[in-house]
């Protein structure tokens, strides 16, 4: 079976004839799973053609392996490299059925935390939802392995504001998930996924639409400006002028000033240091943020790699 | 006056005072005033109910010093495409000029409505301590307080009839902020919580109905587990407007039966609504009720056609029906079958963003219904397609509406069988419905249905325009037209200054017009400010590129304007993305 296109896409260009080894030597940087089909700011909501992917991080960044607190910026950027683990391991990656890497029509266990089809190696196991928006759209537009890379416009650019639902019924739709079709994991598709984001010392909450961000840069961006007039010490300061990349700094400064620690609820009700898991995979189990203090963190590390070690 | 004699001193004070008092209708009580400055002062000395549209129209201790008896004010902040984040977050309405004009000068205030304002705990708390008669307390779509500001509230209003919090965003600080309310306190009327999203303690809350005789209105929050509402239904039987909490629970006949018999118990039961996370499971429990129902809202609940069905072919007398479009064509069908006492419908999408599979929610729905349903007058509809076929049918059924609102998902969609604009469709209605009050527009539509409507919707006082005209004719047709116009709403059109410039007098007779992403230029904006100075003129830019708006040239685009008509000239609290022109 000759390998489907699509592999190309995540630089996984020639496979020769035991895929499966071959795609274990493929390193993959994290920048490459966010990846972005057409317009900025265009999403598509649709679940249903996920594609089943095992990654696997490695390596670990030090301070991880020994359960140190970890700031934020090592999660974006320490989060090591992904590869791809090729299922059963070992066993031949079968393309078109159900337990290999590229099934367009989606092998996704329901709940969206996307357990992997097959064993993982040791260590950390993530399976991706939606690597990427293209995989889904090509699968969309194609609806069969090996089709063109040629984008179709599969995923429309959400308009603001359009339909006009109102954002209090969109917010209850969004979090109060509620049994449809087949919809299984509850995610309405309404282009909006408000979590409250709480800091500790601060004395309210906020709300942010993770829909409104593509990666964790843009998120710790928009929190540094909404809780900056919260923040203790010099780095908050109003007086700072916004220009790019530097306000996304100041929460870094902030976060390896040892002070604040991003943290998020999962599905599960766990609390989990933000920046571990891709950001399609993060967006979809995120169920709020907190801002805790550094010193409150410390334990968050190892029950990260705790749980990722169950989801096998 | 006639000839300098003073008619109006033909009878005291209190007799023209008698007579105003059967003008309830605010635009008669201004009319009356207008006549002589006799009545005008005996108006309004008598006058205790005040309607504020628009929060920057006025200054509040103006409002405050012209009424001094009030007893009930209603205001109104944002622009209405607020609800779809169109306005900027820190745009402004917020209340505090408000509250404490009123405190320092209606001290006797029963009654207080805010809709799209910012509210801060503050406020409450000033409305806790200054107003010693409070009764009433309405936020709708509010936002910034929480349950603390709830808390001054409970623990301060003894007198306190109604808290009606509808679709706010509450910030969950004081999870006992019901326990506030003293045990003495006993006088509620309606307690409606739906929009908190914290934990509700329920034992604190069936204490306070179990001593409130007179509540006719319990509209629970999606916290409030099914087991629990049988224990509270058992304390107000007497309630006539329910609104569940969570409707869905493991199956269990014994819940089942109680929940049942504890509906059956509220006789006098008339709406419902509620029904979070409601499956089929335990719908069953309330057929008892369904016969004396007036008003049902599902809209957030993700029920399927067939059990909607089965619910609501049994509520005949059902004047209000708000759904989700899962009820689809063959439920709406089984709608105008059973409920033709109906009055008014809302069709929400389960799916806005079309990423599941396409529900079977068409044209023939909303034909079905207008046929079905002689008494129908207001409608939302959001759907995905359509026909002029369509519109033109519903229009000859109908022509009683007073509000027409179709939302046809994708912008700029055609008839989908002849594949023209839907302006011929649109215009029947306009045409046919001569009480229309309110229109929202959508699909594909040419300047041809603005001369329609400019020319036919002489009562029409809402407009919503999105995605639709080819050029400036379509908004000159409206302005020039519409002779009761009071709130124009547009985004997307290629609609730009001339219209606007042509017709700035009528901009006077309006109470705002928004536009947003049109072809409107800066130069336009000045000059109309420049020419009217009874309107403020608000420029909102949110990029904040290059050059401060002072001196960007006039053929700068605007992004979004917004024009309303005040007395009370430029607001001081604008934020750094809006500027008043002058």
């Amino acid at each position: 079976m000759s390998p489907p296109l699509e592999h190309d896409y995540l630089g996984l260009s020639e496979l020769p004839s035991s895929p499966a080894i071959a795609v274990e030597e493929r390193v993959l940087t994290l920048s490459a799973t966010e990846l972005r089909l057409g317009l900025p700011g265009s999403e598509t909501t649709d679940r249903k053609d996920k594609v089943g992917l095992t990654l696997e991080l490695l390596p670990l960044p030090k301070s991880f392996v020994s359960g140190g607190k970890r700031g934020f910026s090592d999660a974006i950027d320490g989060a090591g490299k992904w590869r791809f683990a090729a299922g059963k391991g070992g066993s031949e990656v079968d393309l078109g059925k159900g337990g290999g890497l590229f099934s367009p029509r989606g092998e996704m266990a329901g709940g969206g935390t996307g357990k992997p089809s097959g064993q993982g190696n040791a260590g950390k196991d993530t399976a991706v939802n939606a690597v990427g928006q293209e995989m889904k759209a090509v699968a969309q537009v194609g609806g069969s392995v090996g089709h063109d890379r040629a984008m179709a416009p599969a995923a429309k650019a959400q308009v603001v504001g359009w339909p006009p639902i109102r954002s209090y019924r969109k917010n209850t739709m969004a979090t109060n998930p509620s049994k449809s079709k087949d919809d299984a994991d509850g995610k309405q598709g309404l282009g909006c996924l408000y979590v409250k984001v709480s800091m500790d010392g601060a004395p309210y909450l906020r709300k942010v639409d993770l829909k409104m961000y593509d990666n964790y840069k843009e998120l710790s961006s928009a929190l540094e400006k909404m809780f900056s007039c919260f923040t203790i010490g010099p780095c908050g300061s109003h007086g700072i002028p916004n220009s790019d990349g530097l306000s996304e700094s100041h929460l870094m400064d902030l976060l390896n000033g040892s002070e604040y620690v991003l943290t998020y609820e999962d599905k599960d009700g766990d609390w989990m240091l933000v920046g571990d898991v891709p950001w399609e995979m993060f967006t979809d189990t995120c169920r709020r943020l907190r801002i805790m203090k550094g010193s409150d963190a410390i334990g968050l590390a190892p029950r990260a790699m705790e749980k990722c070690k169950n989801w096998n | 006056m006639v000839g300098g004699f003073r008619w109006a001193a033909m009878f005291p004070d209190e007799v023209w005072e008698h007579v105003f008092s059967f003008l309830p209708a605010d635009a008669d009580r201004n009319a009356a005033a207008l006549v002589c400055r006799a009545w005008y002062r005996i108006e309004r000395r008598s006058r205790w109910r005040v309607f504020v549209g628009n929060c920057y129209a006025v200054e509040p201790a103006a409002a405050v010093r012209r009424f001094p008896e009030v007893r009930a004010a209603a205001i109104k902040g944002k622009p209405h495409f607020a609800d779809f984040n169109l306005v900027p977050s820190d745009w402004g309405g917020g209340a505090e000029a408000w509250v404490e004009a009123m405190a320092e000068g209606w001290p006797h205030l029963e009654e207080l409505r805010l809709k799209r304002m910012v509210v801060s705990d503050d406020c409450l708390e000033l409305i806790a301590r200054c107003f010693k008669n409070f009764k009433v307390l309405s936020l709708v779509s509010c936002e910034g307080f929480s349950t603390a500001g709830l808390a001054a509230i409970a623990a301060n209003c003894r007198n306190l009839r109604e808290l009606d919090l509808h679709e706010n965003e509450v910030e969950d600080n004081c999870l006992h902020w019901m326990s506030h309310f003293p045990e003495s306190f006993a006088s509620l009327v309606t307690l409606n919580i739906a929009c908190l999203e914290g934990e509700v303690n329920v034992s604190v809350l069936e204490r306070l109905i179990g001593r409130c005789p007179n509540l006719k209105t319990l509209r629970l929050n999606h916290s409030v587990p099914l087991e629990r509402l049988v224990g509270l239904l058992h304390r107000v039987p007497q309630l006539v407007d329910l609104g569940t909490g969570k409707f869905a629970a493991q199956h269990h006949p014994e819940l089942f039966s109680k929940l049942e018999s504890a509906i059956a118990g509220c006789k006098n039961l008339k709406s419902l609504s509620g029904f979070w996370e409601a499956g089929p499971t335990y719908l069953p429990a309330i057929y008892s009720v369904c016969e004396g129902l007036t008003s049902l809202n599902l809209s957030y609940a993700t029920l399927q056609g067939p059990e909607l069905i089965k619910l609501i072919s049994r509520c005949k007398n059902l004047q209000r029906l708000w759904v989700m479009d899962l009820i689809e064509d063959d439920g709406l069908i089984a709608v105008a079958a059973s409920c033709k006492l109906l009055q008014e419908l809302r069709v929400f999408p389960s799916d806005p963003y079309g990423a599941a599979q396409p529900i079977s929610l068409t044209e023939h729905g909303l034909v079905a219904i207008s046929a079905g349903c002689p008494m129908l007058h207001s409608v939302l509809y959001f759907c995905r397609q359509m026909t002029n076929a369509a519109l033109l049918t519903v229009a000859k059924n109908c022509p009683n509406f007073t509000c027409f609102r179709l939302c046809i998902m994708e912008p700029h969609t055609p008839d989908y069988i002849t594949r023209q604009p839907l302006d011929a469709g649109f215009s029947a209605i306009v045409e046919s419905c001569k009480h229309l009050r309110r229109l929202s527009l959508s699909g594909l539509l040419t300047d041809l249905v603005f001369k329609s409507i400019g020319a036919s919707a002489n009562c029409l006082e809402m407009l919503s325009v999105a995605f639709a005209g080819d050029g400036d004719a379509g908004l000159h047709y409206i302005l020039s037209g519409c002779k009761n116009l009071r709130k124009l709403e547009i985004r997307d059109c290629p609609f730009g200054d001339k219209p606007l410039l042509d017709n700035a007098a009528k901009l006077e007779t309006m109470r705002s017009l928004w536009m947003s992403s049109c072809s409107v230029t800066l130069g336009a904006c000045r000059q109309l400010a420049r020419k009217m100075p009874l309107l403020n003129v608000e420029v909102i830019n949110e990029r904040k590129r290059g050059l401060p708006l002072e001196l960007q040239p006039d053929n700068c685009p605007v992004e979004k304007l917004y024009i309303y008509r005040t007395v009370a000239g430029p607001r001081s609290d604008t934020p750094s993305c809006v500027w008043i022109l002058r």
